[in-house]
C-alpha cells in the first residue's frame, strides 16, 4: 500500500474581521481588531460587555435556491458553518451539487465531512412566549409548561441546536455521502476535525473532505457562561481594541466571538490528477489531554498540550529545528496563556526562543470550536504570502512565557507551521502543515 | 499524514455499562435475557403534563460506589457520573489501574486515550426558565437582558454551566484513568457512541495508540430535551402502559422512548492485550460511516445512506454479507426508522435478509441516545459470548411490511461469530461496526 499525502486545496473562513478567508487575511495583516461593544444584545449587566461579532450576511445567499427553505432550521452556529463551507469548495474548483448541478466533478461518496461545534444555545426569546405561558403564582411552573408552554416551541426547534446539524446541512446542501462526523471537543473541535478528516482520507476512506469547525458564541447564555467562569476579561468594557492580550504583561482574560473555519482536504493523488492549486501540505497531527482538578484551565505546566506536540512532530518526522511559525491557542487568560507557553517551551527546548509565535484571538477573538480552523486558515496564509502578521496588543511579555511573540509584520518562508489548540475540560491538539512540495 | 498500511488487529478487554436496566454487565444482560423493560413513569423532572409522561431512566445509581474521588467529579453531569461507573467497571475487567499516579498495570498512559459519544448535561432549568421570565415581556414580546442577566448571573452557578459541555464526560474520565493519549469527543446524535467505538478502532489500527477507552453517554431525560422530541413528535406517547411502548417493528409502534446511560468498551491492540496477558473477548473487524445527504428531517427513503455505512463496515472488515449471523439494528420503534432499516438490511443481505437473526434491544432499554451505539454493541460481544441473542420485545403484533426474523420476544439460543452494530443518527449521520469472535 502506498503512503497517501493530504493537502489542502480550499479555505473558507466566516469571523469577526470578514465575511471571507481574503478578508480575514487582510484584517489579520492590517492589525484590525474584530472586537467591540456587543451588538446582538443589551451586554450592560455581564462583566464582559465585548465579543466578535460577524457583520450581517444574508444566509439564503449562501445556499442553492432549493435549500432555501431549510435555512429556517440553521441556527447562527450552522449559518457559520455552511458560509465557510461555501466558500471553501468554491475555491478548491470542486463542483459540487450546490456549486453546479450539472458539471459535477466529485463522487459525492468519495466525501467526507467533520465539523467542529460547540454546544449550542438556544435563543432564550424563542423560549420565551412558552416560558411567559407556563408562569404560576409569579413562578415557572414546569406542569404548565407541559401542557400549555410546550405547543408554543416551534415543531422543528430542537433541530437548530443539535451540533451534528453542521455537518448535516453543509453535507445535505453540497451532497457529501462519505464518513461525517462532528467532533465536541469545545475549543479544540476544529483543530480535532481537521485532523480526523486528514486521517480518514489517509486511510482510504474518501478521497476529499470538508473539516473544521463553526461556532457562535455571542449569545447570552453563552456569554454569561464565560463570564461566570471569569474566563472573559471584565477590564476592558470601554476600550474593545485592547481587550483580548494574549501572552501580554497586561492580559486579564479572553473575549469570545463568532466565526467559521474550513478547509477542504484531499487526496494528493487527487488534487494532482484535477489540477488543484494546493495551499499547504497536513503532515502531522498529535493529541492528548490535560489532567487537571479545575479543568476549566489547562493544567499549569501545560504537560497535555506537550505530549500532543511531541506526537505531531514525530508523525511528521521533523524537529524542533525544523518550525518556522507557531499559531498558538493563546486566549489571553493569564494562567492558560503561562500554562501553553509552558507546554511549548517543553516541547520545542531551546529552539522556543528562535521560533516566531502569532496569536490571533487578540484580532478574531476566542470562537470556539472555530478557532482551529481559522487558526489553520491563517497559517496558510502567512505560508503562502511568506508574512507573518504582528500578534496585536502584544507589548511586553508575560512573566514566566518563554514565547518570541512577533510584534511587527514579518516576512518569513515558513516551511513548516505549527498549530496548536486546548480547551477547558482537557483536550489538546497539534496540527503541523508543510509548505507545499511535489 | 500518511499512512504506510501496516494494521493493528483490535479486539475488547473489558466492558461496563450503567443503563437503565442494570449498573453493571451482569445484572443488565440478565435483564436483557429475561425480557424485562426498563421503562417507566418519569422521576427526574414532572413529566406528568407533558405530551409523554414516562422514559427509560436509571434508577438508584450512585456514582460513590466506583470513586473515591467524590468531590473532584460531583459537579460531574448525569452522563459523566454514569461514565465514571461503566468506564471503572471496564478497566476493572481489562486490568487498567484507575486512580493512581503510579499504576502497576504496564500501560503507558500516553498510549491510551479516550473516544467518547457523548451528550450535553441538563441545564439548571430553574435558572434557565427564571432568567428567561424576569426578562421577557409578552405583551411588546421584547426581551430584557438587564433583568435577564440580574437572574442569570445570581441563579447559574459557574461549575454547572461548565459540566454542560459535551466534552466533559471526557475530562472525568480522564482524571479517573490518567489516559494520555488521543482524546476525543463526537457528538453525531443517535450514532455517537457507535462512532466513536469505530473511530477509536482506526486510532489503534494505525498505531496512534495502544489502548482505548471508548464509548458513550448521554440523558437527555430533561425539560428541553423531552420538550423538543416531543414536538418533533418523535417519542412514543403511550402513557398508558410505558413498559409496551418501546414496540420496534409492530405495526401499532408510535415512536422511541427516551432513555440514559453510558457504555464504555476497552479496545486494546491486540499486541498489548496479548503483551498483558488480558482476557479477549472479542474482535472489532469493521467500521463504516456514511452520510445521507438528504434532508435534516428524515432518513432517505430507500436507506441509500444505511446501505453505504452497511457495505462500508463489511468491506473494512473484509468479509461478505453471507458471514454476519447477527445484527443488532437501531430498531427505534418509529414508523420511519424500522421500515427503512429493514429496507437497508434487505438491499445489502439479499437473499440472506430474512435468515440473519434482527433484533431492538431498545425494546427494553429506550433510546440511550449518544450512549446507544455502545450499549447495544455489548450485547453483541454477551451474545457472541454465550450464544444467544437477545430478542426484540414487545413485538406482538409485526407490521406486515416488514417481514424479517426480529427475534421476537424469546432470546434465541445460537452460535453467534460476527455480529454488527448499526446506528443511524438524526440529521443522517450513519454508523457501523462489525465484531467477531476471537481466534487467533
Amino acid at each position: 500500500m502506498g503512503r497517501t499525502r493530504v493537502v489542502i486545496t480550499g479555505i473558507g473562513a466566516i469571523s469577526p474581521l470578514g465575511l471571507t478567508a481574503k478578508q480575514t487575511w487582510e484584517g489579520l495583516c492590517s492589525g484590525k481588531c474584530g472586537i467591540r461593544q456587543i451588538r446582538s444584545f443589551d451586554p450592560a449587566k455581564f462583566s464582559c460587555q465585548l465579543a466578535g461579532e460577524v457583520e450581517e450576511y444574508k444566509i439564503q445567499q449562501y445556499v442553492p435556491k432549493s435549500f432555501r427553505k431549510a435555512t429556517k432550521l440553521m441556527s447562527k452556529d450552522i449559518e457559520l458553518a455552511v458560509i465557510a463551507a461555501d466558500e471553501a469548495v468554491r475555491d478548491s474548483g470542486l463542483i459540487t451539487k450546490a456549486i453546479d448541478e450539472q458539471k459535477i466533478n466529485v463522487n459525492p461518496e468519495r466525501m467526507a465531512i467533520n465539523i467542529g461545534a460547540g454546544l449550542i444555545s438556544c435563543d432564550p426569546c424563542e423560549l420565551a412566549p412558552a416560558v411567559a405561558k407556563s408562569i404560576a403564582d409569579g413562578k415557572f411552573d414546569i406542569r404548565k409548561w407541559g401542557k400549555e408552554g410546550l405547543d408554543l416551541v416551534t415543531p422543528l426547534w430542537l433541530l437548530k441546536y443539535l451540533p451534528n446539524m453542521l455537518a448535516c446541512h453543509v453535507g445535505i446542501i453540497h451532497d457529501i455521502q462519505g464518513p461525517s462526523n462532528t467532533i465536541t471537543c469545545a475549543e479544540v473541535s476544529g483543530h480535532i476535525a481537521i485532523a480526523e478528516a486528514a486521517e480518514v482520507i489517509a486511510r482510504g476512506n474518501s478521497d476529499i473532505a470538508l473539516a473544521g469547525g463553526a461556532e457562535a458564541k455571542v449569545n447570552p447564555v453563552l456569554i454569561m457562561r464565560q463570564c461566570l467562569l471569569k474566563r472573559s476579561t471584565s477590564r476592558h468594557n470601554d476600550d474593545p481594541q485592547r481587550a483580548c492580550r494574549p501572552f501580554d504583561a497586561d492580559a486579564s482574560g479572553s473575549v469570545f466571538g463568532n466565526g467559521g473555519g474550513i478547509v477542504v482536504l484531499e487526496n494528493l493523488d487527487n488534487a494532482t490528477k484535477r489540477g488543484a492549486k494546493i495551499y499547504a501540505e497536513v503532515v502531522g497531527t498529535g493529541q492528548s489531554t490535560c489532567i487537571n482538578s479545575a479543568y476549566e484551565h489547562i493544567e499549569p505546566d501545560g504537560y497535555g498540550l506537550t505530549i500532543a506536540i511531541e506526537k505531531a512532530l514525530a508523525q511528521t518526522n521533523i524537529s524542533p529545528k525544523d518550525i518556522d511559525l507557531i499559531i498558538p491557542h493563546g486566549t489571553g487568560i493569564p494562567q492558560d496563556d503561562l500554562a501553553e507557553a509552558k507546554g511549548i517551551e517543553r516541547a520545542l527546548g531551546k529552539e522556543t526562543k528562535r521560533i516566531p509565535v502569532w496569536p490571533t484571538k487578540s484580532m478574531l477573538s476566542n470562537t470556539g470550536a472555530a478557532c482551529g480552523g481559522l487558526d489553520i486558515i491563517a497559517a496558510v496564509c502567512a505560508m503562502r504570502n511568506g508574512l507573518i502578521p504582528a500578534a496585536k496588543n502584544y507589548e511586553k511579555i508575560a512573566p514566566g512565557c518563554n514565547l518570541n511573540i512577533v510584534k511587527e509584520n514579518t516576512k518569513a518562508n515558513i516551511r513548516y507551521a505549527l498549530c496548536c489548540g486546548y480547551t477547558y475540560g482537557g483536550q489538546t491538539a497539534a496540527v503541523i502543515l508543510r509548505k507545499f512540495e511535489n | 499524514m500518511t499512512h504506510d498500511g501496516k494494521k493493528e488487529r483490535v479486539v475488547i478487554t473489558g466492558m461496563g455499562i450503567v443503563c437503565p436496566l442494570g449498573h453493571d454487565i451482569d445484572s443488565t444482560w440478565k435483564a436483557i435475557l429475561a425480557g424485562k423493560s426498563g421503562v417507566a413513569k418519569t422521576t427526574i423532572f414532572d413529566a406528568s403534563t407533558f405530551p409523554t409522561t414516562f422514559s427509560a431512566e436509571v434508577k438508584g445509581y450512585d456514582f460513590a460506589k466506583f470513586t473515591k474521588n467524590t468531590q473532584l467529579h460531583k459537579d460531574g453531569n448525569r452522563g459523566s457520573k454514569f461514565a465514571i461507573g461503566a468506564t471503572v467497571q471496564a478497566c476493572r475487567q481489562a486490568g487498567i489501574n484507575i486512580e493512581t499516579n503510579n499504576p502497576a498495570d504496564g500501560i503507558d498512559r500516553k498510549r491510551m486515550g479516550i473516544y467518547l459519544g457523548a451528550g450535553e448535561g441538563a441545564a439548571n432549568h430553574e435558572a434557565f426558565f427564571g432568567a428567561i421570565a424576569a426578562g421577557w415581556d409578552n405583551q411588546t414580546s421584547v426581551m430584557d437582558w438587564t433583568k435577564w442577566a440580574e437572574v442569570a448571573a445570581t441563579q447559574m452557578r459557574a461549575a454547572h454551566e461548565l459540566e454542560q459541555e459535551a466534552n466533559m464526560p471526557a475530562a472525568h474520565l480522564a482524571m479517573l484513568t490518567g489516559a494520555r493519549g488521543p482524546v476525543r469527543g463526537c457528538l453525531t446524535a443517535c450514532a455517537a457512541s457507535t462512532q466513536a467505538v469505530g473511530e477509536a478502532t482506526m486510532i489503534i489500527r494505525r498505531g496512534d495508540a495502544d489502548i482505548m477507552i471508548a464509548g458513550g453517554a448521554h440523558s437527555m431525560i430533561h425539560p428541553l430535551g423531552q420538550t423538543g422530541f416531543n414536538r418533533l413528535t418523535t417519542l412514543s406517547t403511550r402513557n398508558d402502559s410505558p413498559e409496551t411502548a418501546s414496540r420496534p417493528f409492530t405495526a401499532s409502534r408510535d415512536g422511541f422512548v427516551l432513555g440514559e446511560g453510558a457504555a464504555i468498551v476497552i479496545l486494546e491492540s491486540l499486541t498489548s492485550a496479548k503483551k498483558r496477558g488480558a482476557k479477549i473477548l472479542a474482535e472489532v473487524i469493521g467500521y463504516g460511516s456514511s452520510s445521507d445527504a438528504f434532508r435534516v428531517t428524515d432518513m432517505h427513503e430507500d436507506g441509500r445512506g444505511a446501505i453505504q455505512a452497511i457495505s462500508a463496515a463489511i468491506a473494512d472488515a473484509g468479509i461478505t454479507y453471507k458471514d454476519v449471523d447477527y445484527i443488532n439494528t437501531h430498531g427505534t420503534s418509529t414508523a420511519e426508522n424500522d421500515s427503512i432499516e429493514t429496507k437497508a438490511i434487505k438491499a445489502v443481505f439479499r437473499e440472506r435478509a430474512k435468515q440473519i437473526p434482527v433484533s431492538s434491544t431498545k425494546s427494553m432499554m429506550g433510546h440511550l441516545i449518544g450512549a446507544a451505539g455502545a450499549a447495544e454493541l455489548i450485547t453483541c460481544v454477551l451474545a457472541i459470548r454465550d450464544s444467544i441473542v437477545p430478542a426484540t420485545i414487545n413485538l406482538n403484533d409485526p407490521d406486515p411490511q416488514l417481514d424479517l426474523d426480529y427475534v421476537p420476544n424469546v432470546p434465541r439460543k445460537m452460535q453467534v461469530k460476527t455480529a454488527m452494530k448499526e446506528s443511524f443518527g438524526f440529521g443522517g449521520q450513519n454508523n457501523v461496526v462489525i465484531i467477531k469472535k476471537y481466534e487467533d
